[in-house]
């Protein structure tokens, strides 16, 4: 049954409901919303109200409509208020465009009158007498720091590790990352973290900005002034949906082409040609993997027909052999474009047969990217994503994209750009992470092997995001397990006993885990203390999207419960840190937790990213509004803040910290499967096991796990079948099925698609319902990146459809005219 | 796949002001009736609005509606096998808003699957599964009328089971 929401009228915003700046907290495009709230006993009139239209009229296409998801009644300043969060039209990213996700913010409110998002943490819990129970702030507070403090004091920092996010929006933003970033790597220096959604405290893009080019430089308007745009491993549509909508579509409309990368047909290419008409897309349907030597072949189709700029190449770029040779943290050599085309050589006949495309395909890319138009250097925009990030060989695969940009100058220039697309919004502001390594420690590994003895758990739920996953979650549960017996046989007694227990179960082999989160997530069930925490708008939070747009998305409701801002509660364990060394007697210790008197987030914003950026304060912001200010912050003039419309406009690159502020060019050498075991599975399955997103709930599947709308469409996680390979192993639409190999298992719900490759799967990731990240190989890169894009396994019937999957629509994603 | 040929007949159709006759009529009367009302109801009063009779529907043959007034486009479909929400004797005729509730594009029907497009952000639903949305932007399932079908085999529209784009009340 197709879920009915039976509302057919709506409360109306008065003209005098309150306005707040909202950034929408999902995907990284950051759409701007506005947020109305007003009293629970008032309303507007059809012709006299908040939005300013006449509402007694039917709106046309494209006009403003409050949905019945962009509705709530929330807490405000401990008051019932009614909330409307609607597309904003003065946004320059989103234009008044909504997307799936944000454009259901305010459904995904937690509310005690309406009944969404119970699942919200009101409260902290800890585990007592078998079971998680509620408790207060300083009972659990006071326990996490017992025992931290006496595992650190005993051994060492290194048996604290830290799993936390290093993003914005969402839970992240500039103000949480500085209160995690404070208390892990200032007062403390943790090297055993990791992050969110990879095993290791690392860059997931190391080579471009080795080679001196941060991976968000342009803005997304040079979508819409280009002549091409080159997409790798991404799908848009789904995961950049008004950035493609808003800025891509225009950009085609303009006359650019798109070239995408990827060896699924999207619904991305489908509405690329739409757009653009077919003979302006090629899709390049390459083997899984093999990016790098279509990458090479085309750098060298391009230097050999002279469609180079060399004068960008001659005043930007390295000159004279080798800049940063191969070692163990660059898994290649740097340096001059001599230098790399020395490693990257590859003719368009040997890549043919890598790839599996035709040699006239790929040199069909290269004139298209880079043959001069009108006598004029080609634009072009390079974009990129997990694709190639969790790819093969992600170091030299990265560097053999951008050295296209380069070789091409299409980088810090109108219409140009190399740049990754984002999963979340960006708020990165810690103190250095250089005691971290590189390359950095694989926690995972780490845990798996025994070491570690607390582990502290910041809005990240290894379950479902992590690699190798149905390893590390029996041994993550069996050494939590240890802690909660002991705990258990130490029920009744005085705080002292049970922390003397805690700390005998590490040192066997237990693990102490404390989880900080909104929901009570699946590594939650595993922890002994959880901390509730809050998100955007019920905080005020700062972030920036993928051109570097900062914003200050604004509080408009009180957090659920007692749950806290991340900022808040790390520095309520900096402060219950400082009082336990105090009264251990441990003063010099405890002093390193002193500077944490934060009232509010806006305290720990002063704290942490205006001290770097003295111009940014939360008034200025405020007065930026939803289009904000574009990173880096240059100054501040006539009561605006300026910034900085796209970096490196100058030719001078500096990502990579060199005096010279010359770009490097990449040795990427092909050198097949890089990542350890890769072979030899794809050799023993017969599927071949991609992981990818859907629009409907990308990065709100936490949130999305109770929501009707969307748990009706898919109750299950989707894995998309070639139609045949169904038929011979017996599959229908919607029958549940397994995906099984040497790593794991996992399950989903079988969707045949027509365009969907014999021996290829692609299976949505991140899911509640089926963790693709259970059947990934531990291989890694020599800078522990994950390739979760390529694992191959075996498919079996598990059961029939169920009734809610033979209710769901089966029929192809793809727009048809 | 483009099968344009019914839209283009049916849009024509609803500019020059609608498939069926009177339709305007009985939804400015309920308008006002609900106007002069002292006490609104909990829920809303529609119209009951005579869409056509069984006998003028073929499978597979839209027709364009509107309803509850004439600036909601709708789209009334017989499908040849039951389906969800359907009505009649085979109980599968079926209606909806043609209106994306996205951002309120005009939706195209696509025979050959059965399902209304969005040519403005590429979204499409499911016209067999009671207008969900099978991929897209929009943040509800496709507005389904409800439908009565009288002894004599016409059809009436009476209740929806979402907002229709572009308004706080399904009746203005």
């Amino acid at each position: 049954m197709a879920y009915k929401r039976q509302i057919d009228r709506l409360p109306i915003p008065p003209k005098d409901a309150k306005v707040h700046n909202v950034t929408c907290h999902y995907c990284i495009v950051g759409c701007g919303y506005k947020a109305y709230t007003w009293d629970r006993n008032k309303q507007g009139t059809m012709q006299d109200n908040a939005l300013g239209i006449d509402l007694s009229e039917q709106q046309g296409a494209n006009g403003v409509w409050m949905a019945p998801s962009m509705y709530n009644v929330v807490k405000q300043d401990g008051k019932d208020v009614h909330l409307a969060v609607i597309p904003d039209e003065d946004c320059v990213v989103n234009s008044g465009l909504g997307s799936i996700r944000g454009a259901r913010m305010a459904e995904n409110r937690p509310s005690t009158v309406t009944g969404t998002q119970q699942q919200r943490l009101s409260d902290p819990l800890v585990w007592r007498n078998g079971v998680h129970q509620p408790t207060s702030w300083d009972d659990a507070l006071d326990l996490v720091a017992q025992v931290t403090a006496r595992v650190v004091t005993e051994g060492s920092e290194d048996d604290l590790v830290v799993s936390m996010f290093d993003h914005g929006g969402s839970a992240g933003g500039y103000e949480n990352t500085w209160g995690t970033g404070k208390l892990y790597f200032e007062s403390m220096k943790v090297k055993n973290c990791r992050i969110h959604n990879r095993p290791a405290y690392n860059s997931e893009v190391h080579s471009t900005r080795d080679m001196g080019i941060g991976e968000l430089s342009y803005q997304y308007k040079d979508y819409e002034l280009t002549d091409t745009i080159f997409m790798v491993g991404a799908n848009s549509l789904e995961t950049q949906t008004n950035l493609f909508l808003n800025h891509m579509v225009p950009g085609m409309r303009s006359g650019a082409r798109f070239i995408m990368v990827d060896p699924r047909r999207s619904v991305t290419v489908n509405a690329a040609e739409d757009v653009a008409g077919k003979e302006n897309v090629l899709h390049l349907s390459i083997k899984p993997g093999s990016d790098m030597a279509l990458f090479n072949a085309i750098f060298t189709e391009i230097v050999s027909k002279g469609w180079v700029d060399a004068d960008f190449i001659a005043s930007s770029t390295f000159q004279g052999g080798i800049a940063v040779a191969e070692d163990e943290a660059h898994p290649a050599a740097l340096g001059s474009l001599e230098e790399a085309m020395k490693a990257t050589n590859m003719s368009l006949a040997d890549a043919a047969e890598i790839c599996g495309v035709s040699a006239e395909d790929i040199a069909k890319a290269a004139a298209w990217i880079a043959e001069p138009k009108d006598g004029e250097r080609r634009k072009c925009v390079t974009a990129y994503e997990k694709g190639i990030i969790w790819g093969n060989d992600n170091y030299r695969t990265i560097g053999a994209l951008v050295n296209i940009a380069l070789v091409t100058g299409n980088v810090g220039r109108e219409g140009g750009g190399v740049c990754r697309l984002g999963g979340h919004q960006e708020g990165y502001y810690r103190p250095s992470d250089a005691h971290v390594g590189r390359p950095a420690e694989y926690v995972d590994q780490l845990l798996i092997n025994g070491g570690g003895k607390v582990h502290h758990i910041w809005a990240t739920d290894h379950y479902k995001t992590t690699l190798n996953a149905s390893q590390f979650k029996r041994v993550h549960k069996k050494r939590a397990d240890m802690v909660k017996d002991a705990m258990d046989a130490a029920a009744g007694g005085s705080r002292a006993d049970l922390v003397d227990a805690i700390v005998g179960a590490v040192n066997a082999g237990g693990l102490f885990v404390v989880d900080v989160d909104i929901i009570h997530s699946q590594i939650g069930a595993n922890a002994h203390v959880v901390l509730a925490a809050c998100e955007a708008n019920e905080m005020n939070l700062t972030s920036m999207n993928g051109e570097r747009r900062l914003r200050l998305s604004e509080k408009y409701m009180d957090p659920f419960g007692n749950s806290r801002p991340d900022c808040l509660i790390a520095a309520a364990v900096a402060q219950n840190m400082e009082r336990v060394l105090t009264d251990m007697g441990n003063a010099d210790y405890a002093a390193q937790f002193k500077g944490y008197d934060w009232e509010t987030e806006e305290d720990a914003f002063m704290d942490g990213y205006h001290q770097g950026n003295p111009d940014v304060t939360y008034e200025r912001l405020r007065a930026m509004g939803n289009n904000g200010v574009l990173e880096p912050v240059i100054g501040y003039e006539n009561g605006e803040l300026i910034g900085t419309e796209r970096e490196y406009a100058d030719g001078k690159f500096t990502r990579h910290g060199r005096e010279d502020q010359k770009a490097l060019f990449c040795a990427a050498g092909w050198r097949g499967w890089q990542a350890a075991g890769k072979a030899e599975e794809e050799a023993k399955y017969d599927f071949w096991i991609n992981n990818v997103r859907a629009n409907i709930f990308w990065q709100s599947q936490f949130l999305d796990q109770d929501n009707d709308f969307i748990q009706d469409r898919f109750p299950y996680p989707f894995i998309e079948m070639n139609a045949d390979d169904m038929a011979g192993l017996g599959i229908s639409a919607g029958d549940l099925i397994e995906i099984s190999n040497g790593n794991g298992a996992t399950q989903g719900m079988a969707y045949p698609v027509e365009t969907a490759k014999s021996g290829q799967v692609a299976m949505v990731f991140g899911s509640p319902a089926g963790s693709q990240g259970n059947i990934v190989s531990p291989g890694v890169n020599e800078l522990v990146l994950p390739d979760y894009k390529h694992t191959w396994g075996n498919i079996r019937k598990l059961a029939n459809a169920t009734p809610r999957t033979k209710a769901v629509s089966f029929k192809s994603k793809e727009y048809t005219a | 796949m483009k099968c344009n040929k019914l839209v283009d007949a049916g849009r024509r159709q609803f500019l020059r002001g609608g498939a069926v006759a009177g339709v305007g009529a009985a939804a400015a009367m309920m308008t006002g009736v609900q106007a002069q009302a002292a006490t609104p109801g909990a829920q809303l009063d529609y119209p009951s609005t005579k869409l056509a009779n069984i006998a003028d529907l073929a499978i597979n043959d839209p027709v364009d509606i509107e309803f509850p007034d004439a600036d909601s486009p709708g789209i009334l479909l017989k499908m040849g096998e039951a389906v969800e929400g359907g009505v009649g004797p085979d109980g599968d005729i079926v209606a909806y808003s043609v209106l994306c509730p996205h951002k309120g594009w005009y939706l195209n029907y696509n025979g050959e699957d059965r399902t209304l497009n969005c040519p403005g952000h590429f979204s499409r639903f499911d016209t067999e599964v009671g207008g969900q949305q099978v991929w897209g932007h929009a943040t509800q399932n496709l507005p389904q009328f409800t439908l009565r079908v009288d002894d004599s085999g016409d059809i009436y529209a009476e209740g929806a089971s979402d907002l229709i784009f572009g308004r706080p009340s399904n009746v203005l």
